[in-house]
């Protein structure tokens, strides 16, 4: 902010003050800011950001729109313009409609019990004084593992007769979980779930540190229990908390790939547990139809959008 | 203070303890198993059916080492990107007063929210197909070289230094590297172990990226190589869980040792102002 002031500082039309002997400074220090040599720090990273988030983004909206395909590097071709054609194949495509309904299940499993299990983990960690470390760690401990390292043990879990089946007994769904049209995708919910639960708690914690004590006290004084306390002082404390941890586990959600690859070697059985990244590697890559996939990728990206609105609307600051 | 509410609180959290250790229990104990044994006592160890095969068969049809060594050099590549250009660019947002420093700052925050899933195709296109980076570790390395929250990490704590600090280096007539080399990169060290953390787990643990640009099974990192054995060969092992687990122990145990080693780095304020901003 104050390198706006400061840079905006030498337009004023006032005269300088009669104080400092210089006149104007230098026209390198006008365009560039007090210290040019930050434009130089920064530049890496200014480069990497256009090169690996501007450009793709708009290489990817223009791909959209047109009849894309691989061709040698450096080859001429003819990529003609197609409009919405390949909007118009994606939404009518069932294999795609029924990739976006999967992540519409998988998210709503997946974002309130995150929510929900992140934020009480959080305030019970908060209060623990013994074990506060060794807690901590088999908190996080999933988050920092690879998926991939991770879906080794949950397939043998969960596999026909692994442990989880032979504790249910006659209770385990048939045929099992990740076989199970109708288990496969809340099987992946909570895995994900389960894996990214550490980092939310974290988030949570941080936000917990900035609730006031004397809320806390003062609640205690009228009489509030502690899950009244939980509910009338914590939740709204950590609203900020909330609409982050929303927006980030919708974002991580839809972006959901690796899991179903590997837990349900590709979006089995019969397509019940595809993601809309899944198709998008199968059509874009695998089938070499990027601008396919590419129109694929931004109207995920607009359903996100607009679920990430929706949730800031009624979860986010409610005095406004 | 010993009430029910306290006795409650250590009933959940301990079952949540368990709940989030015991898979990695498991796998371990699956990995040395010559059997597999999926019926409640084989959650214990049985003397009678340990064995390091697993580790010798999912290395003969993955190469475990060269995986971590391509690992290694995709995460150390990031890693330096991100360590040495975060920094400069951290120390630009902090403490240099440039025109473009709110724009970049800017940049920064909105490029964590963007997902990678619209990212995936173009960045194929550009980098497998147009530059030809496929099973090269700079193509891989490339998407990844320089992490945003890593940069906001840093930027948060030189702007905790204190301000004279950098006026009375300036007036002794010290450059700006030379003051952010010997005087503010000292005092940050924390943010550094911070930053190594968060961006280590990023690269070691990535699977989709390294899979979709590597095509050659000598390039591939563990995660891909584990990930194409469990699709592809398990079916085909004597004892695929057991293999897989093995496989799943040798990628997972050098980032739970860095997780050990730099845990009360991993403090919840530091990370919170780096997603946060």
């Amino acid at each position: 902010v104050t390198s706006v002031v400061s840079g905006s500082r030498s337009d004023h039309r006032d005269p300088p003050p009669v104080v400092t002997p210089q006149r104007r400074r230098p026209l390198v220090e006008r365009l560039l800011g007090k210290h040019p040599l930050g434009w130089l720090f920064g530049a890496p990273y200014l480069i990497f950001v256009f090169a690996i988030f501007a450009y793709p983004l708009i290489f990817a909206g223009y791909m959209s729109f047109h009849d894309y395909f691989f061709a040698a590097p450096g080859a001429r071709v003819n990529r003609p313009f197609i409009g919405l054609e390949n909007y118009a194949d994606a939404l009518t495509d069932p294999k795609v409609q029924q990739s976006f309904v999967n992540v519409g299940v998988f998210l709503i499993i997946n974002v309130p019990l995150t929510v929900v299990l992140a934020l009480v983990l959080a305030t019970l960690l908060n209060q623990v004084v013994h074990l506060r470390t060794f807690l901590r760690f088999s908190f996080y401990v999933p988050y920092v593992t690879a998926s991939v390292a991770i879906v080794g043990v949950w397939l043998f879990l969960f596999s026909g007769n692994g442990l989880v089946n032979q504790i249910l007994g006659p209770l385990a769904p048939d045929p099992t979980w990740l076989i199970n049209p109708q288990w496969a995708m809340p099987s992946i919910a909570f895995f994900v779930t389960w894996k990214g639960l550490g980092f939310y708690i974290l988030l949570y914690l941080a936000a917990l540190q900035n609730v006031p004590k004397e809320l806390y006290e003062s609640a205690a004084t009228d009489g509030a229990g502690r899950i009244s306390q939980f509910w009338h002082v914590t939740v709204p404390g950590v609203r900020p908390a909330t609409v982050l941890v929303l927006l980030l586990a919708t974002v991580t959600g839809a972006n959901l790939f690796t899991e179903p690859y590997l837990l349900t070697g590709g979006g089995g059985p019969n397509g019940a547990s595809t993601s809309p990244v899944f198709v998008m590697y199968q059509q874009g890559i695998q089938q070499g139809k990027p601008g396919y996939a590419a129109a694929i990728g931004i109207i995920l990206v607009i359903l996100v959008l607009i679920i990430a609105l929706l949730q800031n609307r009624f979860v986010g600051d409610r005095d406004r | 203070m010993r009430g029910p509410a306290t006795v409650l609180r250590g009933v959940v959290l301990g079952i949540g303890a368990l709940a989030f250790l015991f898979p990695f229990y498991y796998m371990f104990i699956g990995s040395l198993q010559a059997e597999p044994d999926s019926t409640p006592a084989g959650a214990f160890p049985n003397p009678g059916n340990l064995t390091l095969a697993n580790y010798a068969a999912i290395d003969s049809r993955i190469s475990l080492v060269s995986g971590l060594i391509n690992s290694g050099i995709f995460t150390g590549g990031v890693l330096l990107c991100t360590v040495l250009f975060g920094v400069l660019a951290g120390y630009a947002l902090a403490i240099l007063e440039w025109r473009g420093r709110s724009f970049t700052f800017g940049l920064a925050l909105l490029v964590q929210v963007v997902p990678f899933q619209l990212l995936l195709v173009p960045l194929y296109v550009l980098i497998a197909r147009n530059y030809g980076l496929g099973d090269n570790y700079l193509g891989m390395i490339i998407p990844f070289a320089i992490n945003s929250a890593a940069v906001l990490i840093f930027r948060q704590y030189f702007l905790q230094l204190p301000r004279e600090l950098f006026e009375a280096a300036r007036i002794d007539g010290a450059g700006e590297l030379k003051i952010l080399g010997s005087v503010a990169l000292p005092l940050v060290r924390p943010a550094l172990a911070t930053a190594v953390l968060l961006t280590f787990i990023g690269p070691w643990n990535e699977f989709l990226w390294p899979f979709l640009i590597t095509k050659r099974a000598d390039m591939q990192p563990l995660a891909v190589s584990l990930a194409n054995y469990i699709t592809n060969v398990a079916g085909s092992a004597a004892n695929p869980f057991g293999a897989i687990m093995a496989g799943a122990v040798v990628l997972a145990v050098p980032v739970i040792v860095i997780f050990l080693i730099f845990q009360r780095y991993f403090v919840s304020t530091d990370l919170g102002s780096g997603v946060k901003g």
